[in-house]
């Protein structure tokens, strides 16, 4: 597999920022996007506090009667679609045949669901939405994307709850290795903050509870962490062919050099015993990237603030790096920031560990204060460091025991 | 309000249209742009406006602004 493939485009809207720039500012900043819900009324959930994407005016962006068809998950998707998509300059120099869209999402229209139901059980079923079931399902963020860029190529979603988007970016990876298109968007969205969102992850006893301080609710890997806050928002990636890239005189913005998937194959929601998955796909990720872990210079880690999730992700990187490579190597986690973005979240991740190799910094895990004592790896505690780097890890695990890790490198011409 | 109106307010709403475009000659399809989903969501916009319900026989000859305010003025709706 000879063909090579780049990032030339990336777009985000999120709690943390509406652009791609803005987002990766806030991360580097440590500015939270947490707040208490507004979205609805968090009085009877265990967890208030979340990260909404805020003063979102879906008509600033889409003409009224489409509003009113497309989810909320939706539109995020179609925002960010159209920065990474506008950044490319893809437009007008690529076939339509050959641009593809892998957008995923990992619960899709909750909010179209609720409502249509709520519908049925108040008015009958004759009343339901005949645009219900093209609102909800969850490919239909790619399928809109696909109508609004043109994007005739390949064209699907990937659905794996908190590991979505690593799956999207995976699958592109290899579908432009193919040859069986030239460019992809590729990410993941979501807006789960709902009755039923919010209210059945409460249920699993998974979100924070930290409801007087929402900025530092989410604190991946320290030891008064207590669950992870829910986010909403879109991300999405122009990845490229190399030589289809440089011929355009595109800018790019870092190579994608590698993926690794695995299965825990073990519990719906608890990470396998030390995180033997997440390490798995880890060094899958490094050999399909034909590199060893002394050459990985930082990971982006799935981090997402829940005891179980950031000790067994500490363990993962250890058996995946060995000991001592493991803490040698910067690990981050800007869930601190933004919450957790769910289907979104590995696009975003993907997105600012590509800032962070361009730049050479590292966005910090800005709400560390105390490490626990079973993470004991060099988090980038509270603020921002500078790093030269060539190669970069981003982890992302999901619900179901998806594991997924894809390899960047700095691009250097 | 009138029954012309109330109708073409309710297919503004509905189909995103401009006001002048909503015309009594004006067909659902050709001239406003709605497709069979469009079509099907804005009849039942006029049952929940207007307080009835209209079979699919007789929906789908509604192919009219016009067409519409002359079945609603039939059915002696409640202005």
């Amino acid at each position: 597999m000879n063909r090579r493939v780049v990032i030339t485009g990336t777009g985000i809207i999120g709690p943390v920022g509406k652009t791609a720039s803005e987002s990766w500012k806030s991360a580097l900043e440590g500015v939270s996007g947490i707040r208490r819900m507004s979205l609805i009324d968090p009085e009877e959930f265990t967890s208030q506090i979340a990260g909404e994407v805020r003063d979102f005016d879906p008509e600033e962006h889409f003409d009224r009667k489409l509003v009113k068809r497309i989810d909320r998950y939706t539109q995020f998707a179609m925002v960010a679609a159209r920065e990474a998509y506008a950044q490319s300059g893809l437009e007008g120099s690529i076939r339509p045949e050959r641009l593809g869209v892998i957008i995923g999402s990992g619960i899709g229209g909750i909010e179209t669901l609720e409502s249509e139901h709520k519908v049925a059980l108040e008015r009958g079923v004759g009343r339901i939405n005949p645009f219900f079931c093209p609102m909800m399902i969850s490919n239909i963020a790619a399928g809109r994307v696909g109508i609004d860029l043109n994007a005739k190529g390949l064209n699907f979603a990937t659905v794996t709850a908190c590991a979505t988007s690593g799956h999207a970016i995976a699958l592109a990876l290899d579908m432009i290795r193919l040859g069986r298109v030239d460019a992809i968007l590729a990410g993941g969205s979501e807006a789960p903050i709902t009755l039923t969102g919010v209210g059945g992850f409460c249920q699993l006893k998974a979100l924070s509870t930290r409801n007087d301080d929402p900025k530092t609710a989410s604190r991946p890997f320290d030891r008064d962490r207590d669950g992870f806050v829910i986010s909403e928002g879109g991300a999405v990636l122009v990845m490229e062919e190399l030589e289809s890239a440089r011929s355009r005189g595109a800018e790019i913005m870092a190579e994608i050099v590698g993926a690794g998937m695995t299965c825990d194959a073990y519990h719906i929601t608890a990470p396998a015993e030390g995180g033997e998955g997440s390490a798995r796909a880890m060094v899958l990720a490094m050999e399909d990237a034909g590199i060893s872990p002394e050459e990985v210079d930082y990971i982006n880690a799935h981090g997402t603030s829940t005891q179980l999730n950031d000790i067994n992700e500490t363990e993962a990187i250890k058996t995946a790096m060995g000991e001592e490579e493991a803490h040698r190597t910067p690990v981050s986690s800007t869930k601190s920031v933004t919450g957790h973005m769910l289907g979104a979240a590995g696009a975003v991740e993907t997105i600012f560990t590509a800032f962070a190799l361009r730049e050479g910094i590292i966005p910090p895990t800005a709400t560390l204060f105390e490490p626990d004592e079973a993470c004991d790896l060099d988090y980038v505690p509270g603020r921002a460091r500078k790093a030269d780097m060539e190669y970069a890890l981003s982890n992302s695990l999901g619900f179901g025991g998806h594991n997924v890790t894809i390899a960047l490198k700095k691009y250097s011409g | 309000m009138s029954l012309e109106n109330r109708v073409t307010e309710i297919i503004i709403d509905k189909l995103g249209v401009k006001p002048e475009q909503v015309t009594m000659e004006a067909h659902f399809d050709t001239d406003l742009g709605a497709d069979s989903i469009d079509q099907y969501e804005l009849i039942m916009g006029f049952e929940d406006a207007f307080g009835l319900r209209i079979d699919e026989d007789e929906a789908a000859k509604l192919t009219t602004v016009g067409k519409v305010v002359e079945y609603l003025r039939e059915q002696d709706v409640d202005q």
